[in-house]
């Protein structure tokens, strides 16, 4: 790969999950098959050493995508190549490994994300045993790093809070020398305050260490300070791609200002928030035309009949027949 | 990130962090003392009781060539004139006495209970270790693999809680005498029954495991490993195994009871132990021919003794499920 090639390039991305009832009862009941679209012809780029945030509702495949990069889905269509290698096409186990080690992910839960029956030190290393390397003093290290003590080590997870449990999880993804890290909503399960710490925490590591991170979230204000880059998705798709600066004061797509505007903020204290027209629609039977004409205030015939593809505007890129055109309310 | 307020970003010690010196560490010896589980048996008298009957019989089982007064399988220690004798009394004809009584033979009945307990509690052990090692490997590989090999493993599991598993045990030692010379029946029978009683009960270790596998397979520190790109042997035996194990044994403290009870009822029936090798249920066996010519107690004190071997390890077990079963607490 050239210097200016991106990181992580993802193309066509598309997963599709079979979510049919047993097959006796698809006899007997004569239904028919069901597919779920969790995520549907996503592209992006991820330069090195930059942070994108991926932003949508629950439900909208942010997850899946995720788990797609690390390697732990395989993609139904598309590919995701990193460094220009494609996990679940290339056949050379070096390769693999190599790879491997530069991917790290940090889960959401971080009751569920560490073997309660492992001492911090094995649970730290295990990236690095693996691949059969030196681990001597390694645990220790990465503990200071993420400001926990040495002596911390020896203990098990149950003995620390959910803030701290966070920072093992960042200790274990330092632990392989990663180059990019993928996280999936990192601080949705900890209080406000030591959110705050884990996120300063991240981004301290991000230049210490050159890492790229692939930021996962439904949490507006969280991703505003850490991206370089947002995508927004809506129902499995992407809809728009800008600079936080850009999208926050001017979002060209209706579904990005319906969530800007709803997202609460403490300048606007009081003030009525308009909650957000309708419901997420079923994906399995998902609407004709761009998927988010039905909550929409500016469809218009076009929307119910075509899906608008993913064109360039200004610096980013927005899927909307009417890009431009929706004015922030509470701006 | 800069427009976050400066208290937020962390010092060079973590506020959310308990200052080391200030916590007394209790020894190991007191953690254990003031653990849940340990409190709950001190608190249980069932539970000592249990564990005090369990102990002395497994420790008279092992220690049994140093206790029993005879050898009674070793026929030049056997006097035939000491046959029938009631426990207690002197014989009519030798003048010796016999704490629990003699058999037909002549044989020591409380010798016989002795060595017969050894055949047990090997049995039971061996079978129930087989069990669960089959069980916990078949469970993980159905829970954690899922699609056909959870399918297979599991329906053979179904079809195989359908049938009686004294019957399944019965079978399984028919086939095993089948293939086995005859020179070396006497010799393989304890294996064989261990193998018929083993096989018999695999089953509940492996639903139990495929049950909880399924549940710790979509954690998160499941898919950390996954990623990493740990095997999924290493996954299951390192990662899952550790935290599916406290149901299992439970189970295993259960299953031993029912297994003692399984080869005393097979060795009852006359395809268990061999006579040169009794175990309680062939002893039982044995006392029965007597039981109506009033030599009661052949029959009786290995009866007493399997019961209370039974019970107590039962009782032990269902403690145990009550101890670490968390909603009960």
């Amino acid at each position: 790969m050239s210097p200016s090639d991106p990181l992580v390039a993802i193309r066509n991305l598309t997963r599709v999950f079979d979510v049919s009832k047993p097959w006796l009862n698809r006899v007997i009941e004569r239904l028919p098959k069901r597919r779920l679209t969790a995520v549907s012809d996503v592209s992006f780029d991820i330069p090195e050493r930059t942070t994108y945030a991926l932003v949508g509702e629950s439900g909208s495949g942010k997850s899946t995508i995720g788990k797609m990069i690390v390697g732990l889905l395989r993609p139904s269509k598309g590919n995701v190549e990193i460094e220009g290698v494609d996990l679940f096409a290339e056949r050379d186990p070096s390769v693999i490994e190599g790879i491997r080690s530069d991917i790290q992910m940090i889960f959401q839960d971080p009751f569920a994300s560490l073997n309660p029956r492992w001492r911090v030190r094995d649970i730290i290393t295990e990236p690095v045993v693996a691949r059969g390397g030196d681990t001597k003093g390694l645990a220790e290290r990465l503990l200071e790093q993420v400001g926990l003590a040495a002596e911390d080590a020896g203990k098990y997870p149950h003995q620390f809070s959910g803030g701290q449990r966070q920072r093992i999880c960042v200790a274990r993804a330092l632990a392989s020398e990663p180059r990019l890290i993928v996280c999936d909503e990192p601080t949705s399960a900890l209080d406000v305050s030591v959110q705050a710490q884990v996120l300063n925490l991240m981004s301290d590591l991000k230049d210490e260490h050159g890492l790229t991170y692939l930021f996962i979230s439904h949490d507006l204000t969280v991703v505003r300070h850490m991206a370089d880059t947002i995508g927004v998705l809506y129902l499995g798709c992407l809809v728009e791609e800008a600079a936080p600066e850009v999208l926050f004061t001017k979002p060209a797509h209706p579904y990005t200002a319906m969530l800007i505007d709803a997202a609460p903020r403490l300048d606007a204290f009081g003030r009525e928030v308009v909650p957000p027209e309708g419901e997420i629609p079923d994906p399995i039977d998902p609407p004709p035309g761009c998927a988010f004409h039905p909550r929409c205030p500016l469809a218009t015939d076009i929307c119910r009949r075509e899906r608008p593809p993913l064109a360039p505007f200004g610096a980013g890129r927005v899927a909307c027949h009417h890009a431009g055109e929706i004015e922030l309310k509470a701006a | 990130m800069s427009d976050l307020p400066d208290a937020t970003r962390q010092g060079p010690k973590p506020t959310d962090r308990l200052e080391e010196a200030e916590i007394v560490r209790p020894s190991r010896w007191r953690a254990v003392w003031d653990s849940d589980v340990a409190y709950s048996f001190r608190s249980s008298p069932v539970a000592i009781v249990a564990t005090l009957i369990t102990l002395v019989l497994v420790l008279a089982a092992i220690f049994a060539p140093w206790i029993a007064p005879t050898n009674p399988f070793d026929p030049s220690s056997l006097n035939l004139m000491n046959g029938f004798t009631p426990p207690g009394e002197p014989n009519a004809f030798t003048g010796e006495t016999f704490l629990m009584g003699t058999d037909d033979q002549g044989r020591g009945v409380f010798s016989t209970i002795l060595y017969g307990m050894r055949v047990s509690l090997f049995v039971g052990f061996m079978a129930v270790l087989f069990a669960l090692v089959l069980g916990v490997l078949l469970g993980l590989l159905a829970g954690y693999a899922g699609g056909w090999a959870d399918s297979v493993i599991m329906r053979v599991a179904d079809v195989q809680l359908t049938f009686p598993s004294i019957l399944v045990a019965l079978l399984i030692f028919g086939i095993a005498r089948g293939i086995i010379p005859i020179e070396y029946r006497d010799q393989m029978a304890i294996w064989v029954l261990i193998l018929a009683i083993g096989l018999s009960d695999w089953v509940q270790f492996a639903r139990v495991v495929r049950g909880a596998t399924l549940v710790e397979r979509n954690k998160e520190y499941v898919q950390a490993a996954r990623l990493i790109g740990r095997t999924p042997a290493a996954i299951m035996l390192r990662h899952i195994l550790p935290n599916v194990l406290s149901p299992v044994l439970v189970i295993a403290t259960i299953s031993l009871a029912l297994a003692i009870i399984a080869e005393a009822t097979l060795s009852f029936l006359g395809v268990g132990a061999p006579p040169t090798q009794p175990s309680l249920g062939t002893l039982i066996r044995i006392g029965q021919d007597f039981l109506f010519s009033g030599e009661w107690w052949i029959l009786f004190f290995p009866a007493v003794t399997l019961l209370m071997l039974a019970l107590s390890v039962n009782l032990l077990g269902d403690w145990l499920r009550d101890a670490l079963n968390p909603r009960l607490r």
